[in-house]
């Protein structure tokens, strides 16, 4: 369950921020998850709501925006969308594929006061 | 606490650690913004003290009817601290020469008999040591030291996975020497430790025929990170249905530049090939001052 550890990530992150905006509350956390990525979303919500117990962003809700899965098909010499690290190019059906996008783990911004 | 991870964190020991091993300095980060918070997230009782702030909310400073809400844009890596200090990591290693290999399975799948085998094999041409990642025990590092060969346990107590900072705090214990072979062999997981950069040069995953052709299909995330897929337990292929070809067939579905070994740390079938290999990858200046 690495979720528990990248929740603390996030915590982390959200505290540096509050000292350094000198502010009250966390109202909420946004991430961009990506498909491709060694998180599952569900395990990351639990997860948050564990960690931030008794925290300044107690309380704050946490939306998980996905970003697609992409890749680049050496056969078709294209980007095509990747549904999983497993699927093939939904071209050529080929295994050819390299990620270019959608491997994103990322604090992207806070709604506080 | 300096990394990302937190889950167990206040249970991890580094075999050989002072019992004040959560003070460590870090000297190596002083110029990063964040590096002013180290005492404070070190002390987990101090974790649930982020209420300084509601004490100061309670006194309403703020004018009423105001709303102070606002967006603040941060776009920060989640794992930004882990991979800093993975980063730290790698740069000491790389001033020492030092190639590290980071070793990930299922548990079970003979790394410690294959990092056993290849320190006893290897004892006379090439330096090695070995940081052995469990949850609990010293069993690990005992096999190892048994060999001849410097070996320092870290126990993660509930963790599901080696971090830079555990990593970091072990190299400083091992003091691993000039141009020699770093082994890391983390907790036996297929899932976890694939996302957490250590500092190591590559990871390495070891796969065991008795486990099922089908494992980087069900752990893409495992065989996408490593560099190399290392087949183990070779001389039971005559008694178990285990498809080599097929095997190798998926790993590169996900991986398409895996490369892999097949071998028996137990017989020594194919060690050869894999002793090469990691004289292979070692920094070419090292390997020549060894010569």
């Amino acid at each position: 369950m690495h979720e528990m550890a990248l929740a603390e990530g996030v915590l982390q992150i959200v505290q540096d921020t509050v000292r350094a905006q000198d502010c009250r509350r966390v109202k909420t956390v946004w991430l961009d998850i990506g498909e491709l990525s060694h998180v599952a979303p569900e395990a990351m919500l639990f997860c948050f709501d564990a960690v931030t117990r008794g925290s300044v962003a107690e309380g704050a809700k946490l939306q998980i925006d996905r970003v697609p899965g992409r890749g680049w098909c050496h056969t078709c010499a294209a980007e095509v969308a990747m549904a999983s690290l497993i699927a093939a190019c939904p071209q050529c059906g080929g295994y050819q594929l390299q990620v270019t996008g959608g491997e994103d783990m990322r604090v992207r911004e806070m709604e506080v006061d | 606490m300096c990394t990302t991870c937190g889950c167990g964190h206040a249970d991890v020991t580094v075999e050989g650690e002072g019992s004040h091993s959560h003070s460590h300095s870090h000297d190596h980060d002083h110029h990063h913004h964040h590096s002013h918070d180290h005492d404070h997230d070190h002390d987990p009782h101090q974790h649930a003290n982020g209420d300084l702030d509601f004490s100061r909310g309670l006194g309403g400073s703020h004018a009423p009817g105001i709303s102070q809400a606002r967006i603040v844009q941060i776009e920060q890596d989640i794992l930004s601290k882990n991979d800093h200090l993975a980063w730290h990591n790698r740069d000491d290693l790389a001033r020492l020469g030092v190639l590290a290999l980071n070793l990930v399975s299922s548990p079970g799948s003979g790394k410690t008999t294959l990092l056993a085998r290849t320190a006893t094999d290897l004892a006379a041409s090439l330096p090695i040591a070995v940081i052995e990642g469990d949850q609990q025990t010293s069993l690990d590092a005992d096999r190892i030291r048994a060999t001849g060969a410097r070996a320092v346990q870290v126990n993660t107590g509930k963790g599901c996975h080696l971090d830079a900072d555990m990593v970091g705090r072990a190299i400083r214990q091992l003091a691993p020497e000039r141009g020699s072979v770093l082994f890391i062999e983390n907790v036996g997981n297929l899932v976890c430790p694939a996302g957490f950069d250590l500092g190591e040069a590559a990871k390495i995953v070891i796969l065991s025929v008795t486990e099922g052709e089908d494992k980087p299909l069900k752990y893409p995330d495992m065989f996408r990170a490593a560099k190399m897929m290392v087949l183990n337990k070779s001389d039971l292929l005559p008694y178990v249905p285990f498809d080599v070809e097929k095997c190798i067939e998926y790993a590169k579905r996900v991986n398409p530049k895996i490369e892999v070994l097949q071998l028996s740390a137990l017989t020594g079938e194919g060690l050869s090939a894999w002793y090469d290999w990691i004289k292979s990858q070692r920094p070419a200046d090292t390997a020549k001052a060894a010569e």
